[in-house]
């Protein structure tokens, strides 16, 4: 990656953070903290890794991506937006009556999402089914899913890793959002899932753990992810939940609810003068 | 009585599955290591790349076959009906009812007439739980050659899909050269104007003989084969209401949230006067035992129905 690229998603990165903070202040609602640890992953995985194409949403052979932490929607929506799926002014219309971006992922209504979720565990079982069926069809696009860290705690995420594994899903990349909180306090005060790594690793699959805000990270992750064949593939990303902004920063209050006017004006702030940085730099 | 051929409804769907892969490439089958139970093992012996045992993990195989349906697949996905409406609920109605994805879920042993497992494995809950879940289409097949034109009607049909099937040999009755079948029309068996015998699965048949007990005491039933729970087949229904004014419901389910209850609603809504019985199971679990005795006791039987009908 040139340092011209890693600049272009760094500036992608801060317009996503500033898509979420749009649509979950104009929906005062909806979960900022999950969306923003993902921000980064949303960008890499739409404007470096992922085969697809804005115009044609329906390619066939187009990569799949399955938000399975359905409730990140306004990180994946403003990645989408940006990307040139739908209006970028659309984001601001996030969980209101009338609008197509419904609080969580909906297939039918929104270009480029690829699974309707939102109720956790169940988007990496669609993934797998979906790695398995690209196979029966030998379509050679690959499929991606994205998880939290709490989402873990779910009994079927694990019989979808042991699936994942029994029929060889090579063409599968899960990744766990490992930013350490979840509703009720960090995770593993609620219900520790961890070691994660070495309970994938136990579960048959390749495994890299990541810094989830490295580009560069990503970048090594993925091209292994690729170059792995025979078993399936999970990322474990360390990230800091609410990154970007300083008072979300690590904070379980923010996983759910919507900046206020003041706190949105404090987080565009801090947004527009980190973009105006990487644009200077 | 005449010696009737008798066919378990699962072994139907094992067959029109076989023979609808090998005209169509596009469709696989899930099982949750019930295969040989299921019948899907009967697919899986003819094409064995198209056949996949998920284990004991009934939410991954719904999921699963959600997510093999966003990519054109047709998949088939079949374990008990207790764990295939039971225990993976949530994952039909969220991954595959609610982006209205192209799942059959061929669920087989539901009800009583499991028998000898006893009420773990007697789901009776099955319609009221797929009922719920908008667009969902629900049947029930009560013979032979109705499950098998049924289960190739569901291929026909682009959307979710909840067949419910029978452990046990049921007779097969359905002989019409001109016989087919279409989804949420129901069908007239027996002509009759003094009440209206409304079945669905393995009670049609006891609704059948039932019609002709009655007739031999001068009462004409209608006999009705509701094999599509859902969407229900209203007209029928409420002309079957204006023409008899007593209507007896029969199925092998909870009389909570089942056939039952569609009709009631249909006709209570429409403002129609009908003196009207549900007869299924009356809200309590089942329990080890034969078959054949188990519908006996719980009144799923030709001369429980002859009874009902006569005291309404």
């Amino acid at each position: 990656m040139t340092a011209s690229e890693k600049k272009q998603l760094a500036i992608n990165a801060c317009k996503v953070r500033m898509g979420i903070i749009e649509g979950t202040h104009a929906a005062k609602s909806g979960h900022p903290g999950g969306s923003m640890s993902a921000a980064d992953l949303f960008t890499y995985l739409y404007f470096k890794e992922l085969n697809v194409d804005p115009a044609n949403p329906k390619m066939p052979e187009r990569d799949r991506f399955v938000l399975s932490k359905g409730h990140t929607a306004p990180g994946l929506y403003a990645a989408l937006a940006l990307r040139g799926f739908f209006p970028w002014e659309d984001l601001k219309t996030l969980r209101h009556i009338d609008s197509y971006l419904q609080g969580h992922p909906n297939m039918d209504m929104v270009p480029g999402v690829d699974m309707s979720t939102g109720s956790l565990g169940q988007g990496i079982s669609v993934a797998a089914g979906m790695a398995l069926a690209a196979r029966v069809q030998g379509n050679p696009c690959r499929v991606y899913t994205l998880l939290g860290d709490g989402e873990i705690e779910e009994g079927e995420v694990w019989e979808a890793l042991m699936f994942a594994h029994h029929y060889k899903l090579d063409n599968l990349c899960v990744i766990i959002d490992n930013n350490g909180l979840q509703i009720d306090g960090p995770i593993d005060q609620v219900m520790s899932p961890y070691p994660i790594a070495e309970k994938l690793v136990a579960f048959g699959f390749e495994t890299a753990e990541i810094d989830g805000h490295s580009f560069d990270h990503m970048e090594a992750a993925f091209a292994k992810a690729r170059e792995t064949k025979g078993r399936p593939f999970a990322i474990v990303m360390k990230t800091t939940k609410g990154k970007g902004v300083s008072f979300m920063e690590d904070q379980v209050g923010w996983h759910g609810k919507g900046p206020n006017d003041a706190e949105y004006e404090q987080a565009m702030a801090e947004l527009n003068q980190k973009l105006a940085e990487l644009e200077a730099m | 009585m005449s010696e009737v051929k008798k066919i378990a409804t699962r072994e139907s769907y094992g067959n029109a599955l076989k023979e609808l892969g090998a005209i169509h490439p596009e469709i696989v089958a899930f099982d949750a290591d019930l295969a040989d139970s299921t019948k899907t093992g009967m697919f899986r012996r003819e094409f064995p790349d198209r056949h996949f045992n998920c284990g004991i993990a009934e939410a991954n195989m719904m999921a699963v076959a959600a997510g093999a349906a966003t990519m054109g697949l047709v998949p088939f996905a079949s374990s008990f009906a207790m764990f295939a409406s039971g225990r993976a609920y949530e994952q039909i109605r969220n991954s595959i009812g609610y982006p209205r994805l192209n799942v059959k879920i061929c669920a087989s042993h539901a009800g009583i007439s499991v028998g000898e497992d006893g009420a773990s494995h007697q789901c009776c809950e099955d319609f009221a739980l797929m009922r719920s879940i908008p667009g969902m289409v629900v049947m029930c097949p009560a013979d032979d050659v109705e499950a098998r034109a049924m289960v190739k009607a569901a291929y026909a049909y682009n959307g979710p899909v909840y067949i419910r099937l029978g452990r046990s040999p049921v007779p097969v009755f359905e002989h019409r050269p001109d016989y087919s079948f279409t989804i949420g029309k129901g069908e007239v068996l027996v002509e009759g104007d003094d009440v209206a015998i409304i079945a669905t699965g393995l009670m049609v048949y006891e609704a059948m003989e039932a019609a002709k007990l009655l007739a031999e005491q001068g009462v004409h039933a209608r006999v009705i084969n509701m094999a599509t729970i859902k969407p229900l087949d209203e007209e029928l229904v409420l002309k079957a209401a204006r023409e008899c004014g007593r209507i007896v419901t029969c199925e092998e389910h909870s009389i909570v949230g089942g056939l039952g209850e569609a009709v009631c609603t249909t006709i209570a809504e429409a403002g129609l006067a009908c003196r009207l019985k549900r007869i299924g199971v009356n809200d309590v679990f089942g329990h080890s035992g034969p078959a054949a005795a188990l519908l006996k006791e719980f009144g799923l039987s030709a001369e429980h129905i002859t009874e009902v009908v006569l005291s309404l």
